[in-house]
């Protein structure tokens, strides 16, 4: 998108062509994949094509692509949390849980809505308050989250009740409700990032933070902010993982950090901070679900599905390192 | 330095003090928790961590992680299972060779990514945790290595013992953390990962080869976790495509960090290790005594591993401003 | 590797482009998870019963046993237009939306080795390997007849909400309390070891730790059947605590072999996929019909009947393994 090549470019190197602006981009390689992905999957089997079941996959790990939007944010401004996987397990059990235990659906989402907040701010209190690195202190909280979400509900699976069940059925022109949501998330936060002062400042923060703190930005307190964010949103993707499943067990999106992080990076968030947009979030969450339903639907093991991923990730990170070093300076 | 020695000290036995409470409160409610049948168990449980946890307190150390080790063990263990699958007639040591190279190998990839493309190793690992285990499931067609097809003498080596009664299986184990010891105190490879961990931009200055000691740390993860993978085969009796293995990272990680080694790089000894790892083994043997169920296993080791950081860094905090203190 | 996922793939292909021209039945079974060697005899009874009768045969499963991980193949399979799908459910009721829809699209759904209880609108019928009314009866008999009718047993279970064993062990439960014949035994505790080998182990131990006079071990799992007979050959009390539950031949044999285990139960879990292909392939051809009281013939299992609660057993009783008869199977 627009945001990421702020305005002052140096003119001491030789401009570069348009042409090369445009093309030597992260999110043009996403974008290439892409077109790849869906060109490879309907050779792989002939009932891919099929834009209905295209978006009925995509519903399946909106909730995920939701997140992964956030994340990159989080990334963007130098760091990284590997608990909302964990998070939207644990708020999903404890909306699940209160309800269950006959307090009103409202209400139980709120409480809900409110544990993920309380998680965000556990990560941001370790991350930001005790300046311990995010990475391991998710590592921390992720492994906290999941245990507690076991321990609340066991190996049980909770049921949610009839009149909340199915946001995935609901249509708004014929696409289902999760995959509106996610555009619409996509659109403000790509704004967000994009047009307001805010936007440029977390860019800022990632690129340089001591030079950020000299430009009187609180960095601090726009961390704990986004740290915040992604709690409240991992809650709601949880109860929103809910309401399509009917059922709530502890090990929802297991593992799926994974899958956040792979699309943050493979839409060409820079792992450093600072770099990054969400259109390119947005087009890799396409592209997984077009390669791991175009894998699905042809029947292959599903270990060549994992094998894919851990591959893509590493190569992911390359190529942007690699397009980032070029076209820095 | 003995400033920082002495607070290590102190942090070892404060793990020591937790060990002892523990053991002593347990035993108080049920008395046979402090018999030499219980230490067994507990030492029985402990070995593959063990071994896991050395691997990763040298790649913390160099301030680097390793979230594949888990990966790694799985693919070393099918890797030996198809061996003994295939090859029925083959004598059975030869499988801890194979098992170690094939653990090596794919640490020195992890590592070859690290110094080639100078990427944060946590994000790769992440990669090759997925990667690695897919391969796992594609080498052995997503099918799990029965009890049948494990040599007897390696399934023998969980029970049997070549003295005091102690399985070989836990002789191991300490004979590992006992070379880790000597590696990393006295050898001039274990200064340079502590050099290179508490000060990667002066490593250089100090002669110090970065690419070659970051690919020897992770290569000698791979091994030991190999390593670990074929003593896996020899505890279970199986190899399973999905199971082996899978969350051993989170395990080893919180044992590594109880055990006082530093997040940061640069700090960590191998006796807080071992007592980190022996404080889990307690905490993992008494909760079904207790009746607690095992699904709080889990929050339990997520919360010692917080708690373990936020010491870390009260410790760490205080260090430096005693150390500045005594400067002025 | 790679090269044969590609001929895999092409594979897929060939074969699905087959099914346009022949009517053949499509049957896809979803399996709790991949390398779950359970699966891999029932695998084989769809495949050797699809060979013989005209149906098409595939099987996928997910990587973990995750309460969702099968919707993603299940929704491929109906994106597929697959006739049949056969499924070991992960969760009694995570799959209901998606059976829904596979139903609406004409789609037989049948839950096979174990059922979504609760949620039985959601599937066409159930094929079970046993009279599950039955097992836990037979499995005090078992343990009874070991340790002579006399001592105290515990249960070692797979996880505290597994659906089929928590209904075994209720029956186990209720033979004890009403049973004159085993009033000398007492169940002095049920530990849950999750299904995995470690924590099984663990569970085990305890158990001898907490009940020094324990005669009997009733471990109605295949995991936890395993785990418990590696402790009490580590320790070497074979003699003192007998174990016995349910379990696969080729995990146990050894333990057989060697004088830790007496004898222990299972059932053919090739007999389900046998059956379920020719139960499948009679529902879409009209030959059979899928009402409770109905009976249909199947070679080698002879007359079947179709329970209460679209409910059907591959076999009347638990087969019994021991030194004898161990060799002679091979799952």
């Amino acid at each position: 998108m627009m945001n990421s090549t702020p305005a002052p470019t140096r003119e001491l190197a030789p401009a570069r062509p348009t042409w090369h602006i445009v093309l030597v981009r992260p999110e043009t390689m996403t974008f290439l994949l892409l077109l790849f992905g869906l060109v490879g999957a309907s050779f792989l089997s002939p009932f891919f094509l099929d834009a209905g079941y295209i978006l009925r996959s995509f519903t399946l790990t909106a909730e995920m692509s939701i997140v992964a939007l956030v994340l990159t944010m989080v990334v963007i401004s130098g760091e990284i949390d590997l608990s909302p996987a964990a998070n939207m397990a644990l708020s999903a059990c404890i909306f699940a849980w209160v309800q269950d235990a006959g307090v009103p659906l409202p209400i139980a989402v709120i409480v809900g809505l409110l544990a993920g907040l309380a998680m965000g701010a556990l990560n941001a209190f370790m991350s930001i308050r005790m300046q311990l690195p995010s990475i391991i202190v998710t590592i921390g909280t992720l492994i906290f989250f999941r245990g507690l979400a076991q321990v609340i509900a066991g190996d049980r699976s909770i049921r949610v009740p009839d009149s909340f069940i199915g946001i995935n059925n609901v249509m708004i022109a014929g696409i289902p409700l999760p995959v509106v949501i996610f555009v619409l998330v996509a659109i403000l936060l790509g704004l967000v990032l994009g047009t307001t002062a805010v936007g440029r400042q977390i860019y800022q923060i990632g690129t340089n933070q001591q030079a950020a703190l000299h430009a009187g930005i609180n960095a601090k307190k726009i961390k704990v902010g986004l740290f915040l964010v992604l709690g409240l949103v991992s809650a709601a993707a949880g109860i929103m993982a809910a309401s399509r499943l009917g059922s709530v067990r502890y090990d929802l999106v297991l593992g799926g950090e994974l899958q956040m992080v792979l699309m943050a990076m493979l839409g060409g968030t820079y792992i450093f901070g600072g770099r990054g947009t969400i259109l390119g979030t947005f087009l890799a969450a396409w592209l997984l679900v077009i390669v791991s339903t175009g894998m699905t639907v042809a029947n292959l093991l599903p270990a060549i599905q994992l094998t894919v991923l851990g591959i893509l990730l590493i190569v992911a990170i390359i190529a942007t390192n690699f397009i980032y070093a070029r076209t820095q300076r | 330095m003995t400033l920082v020695r002495s607070i290590l000290l102190r942090r070892e036995a404060g793990i020591v003090v937790m060990i002892f409470a523990f053991c002593l409160a347990v035993g108080l409610y049920k008395p046979h928790f402090l018999t030499v049948q219980s230490l067994r168990i507990i030492l029985l449980l402990v070995p593959l961590i063990m071994i896991g946890a050395m691997a990763q307190m040298l790649v913390l150390v160099a301030r680097h992680v390793d979230l594949s080790i888990g990966s790694i063990l799985g693919f070393s263990a099918m890797v030996v299972g198809l061996m003994y699958r295939e090859f029925p007639d083959i004598y059975w040591l030869v499988g801890f060779p194979v098992a170690i190279l094939t653990g090596a190998f794919l640490g020195l990839g992890n590592g070859l990514l690290v110094t080639i493309f100078r990427l944060p190793s946590i994000i790769v690992t992440l990669g090759t945790l997925s990667l690695y285990r897919g391969l796992t499931f594609i080498i052995s067609d997503a099918r799990q290595i029965n009890r049948s097809v494990i040599p007897t003498e390696l399934k023998a080596m969980s029970r049997t013992s070549p003295i005091f009664d102690i399985p070989w299986i836990i002789l191991i184990a300490f004979g590992v953390a006992l070379m880790t010891y000597v590696v990393a105190r006295h050898t001039q490879l274990g200064r340079q990962i502590y050099a290179l961990g508490s000060n990667p931009e002066a490593a250089p200055l100090r002669g110090i080869d970065v690419a070659k000691v970051t690919l020897v740390v992770f290569t000698l993860a791979g091994a030991l976790s190999g390593l670990a993978g074929i003593l896996y085969a020899s505890r279970w009796g199986f190899v399973n495509p999905s199971n082996t293995g899978a969350g051993f990272e989170f395990q080893v990680i919180a044992a590594v960090v109880i055990g006082g080694v530093s997040i940061n790089g640069g700090v960590g000894t191998v006796s807080g290790t071992v007592l980190g790892v022996l404080l889990l083994g307690c905490v993992s043997a008494a909760l079904p005594l207790l009746g607690i169920p095992g699904s709080t296993q889990n929050a339990i080791y997520g919360a010692v591993i917080l708690i373990a950081l936020l010491i870390d860094r009260s410790v760490r905090q205080r260090g430096v401003t005693s150390l500045s203190r005594a400067a002025s | 590797m790679l090269k044969k996922s590609l001929l895999a793939a092409t594979a897929v292909l060939t074969l699905t482009a087959g099914t346009s021209t022949a009517e053949d039945i499509d049957i896809v079974f979803v399996g709790k998870n991949t390398g779950n060697p359970y699966f891999d005899s029932l695998t084989q009874g769809f495949v050797d019963a699809c060979e013989v009768i005209a149906c098409n045969f595939e099987f996928v499963a997910p990587a973990t046993a995750e309460a969702t991980s099968q919707i993603p193949f299940l929704e491929a399979q109906i994106q597929r237009g697959v006739d049949v799908i056969a499924i070991s459910p992960n969760s009694p009721d995570a799959l209901n939306q998606v059976f829904q829809s596979a139903r609406d699209q004409g789609i037989i759904v049948l839950t096979v080795n174990g059922d979504i209880t609760g949620n039985e609108q959601f599937r066409d019928a159930t094929i079970l390997p046993t009279d599950f009314t039955k097992v836990g009866a037979d499995q005090i008999e078992m343990v009874g007849s070991l340790i002579g009718y006399e001592g105290e047993i515990a249960i070692l279970s797979a996880t505290t909400e597994a659906p089929d064993q928590n209904f075994w062990i209720e029956g186990m439960n209720e033979t004890l309390a009403n049973d004159p014949k085993y009033a000398n035994m007492t169940l002095v505790a049920t530990v849950y070891g999750d299904d995995q080998p470690e924590k099984s182990t663990t569970e085990m131990e305890a158990l001898l730790a907490n009940f020094p006079n324990l005669k009997g071990v009733i471990a109605p799992t295949t995991v936890g059947i395993a785990a418990a007979a590696q402790v009490v050959q580590s320790r070497g009390i074979a003699d003192q605590v007998k174990v016995t539950g349910l379990g696969l031949p080729s995990e146990m044999r050894e333990f057989v072999k060697d004088g830790t285990v007496e004898g222990f139960q299972l059932w053919s879990p090739y007999n389900e996929g046998w059956l379920a292909s020719y139960f499948a392939v009679g529902l879409k051809n009209g030959t059979m019909t899928n009402e409770v009281g109905g009976t249909f013939e199947v070679p080698n299992l002879g007359t079947i009947t179709i329970n209460e609660g679209n409910s059907i057993n591959t076999q009347a009783a638990l087969t019994t393994f021991n030194a004898d008869n161990i060799d002679d199977f091979d799952f």
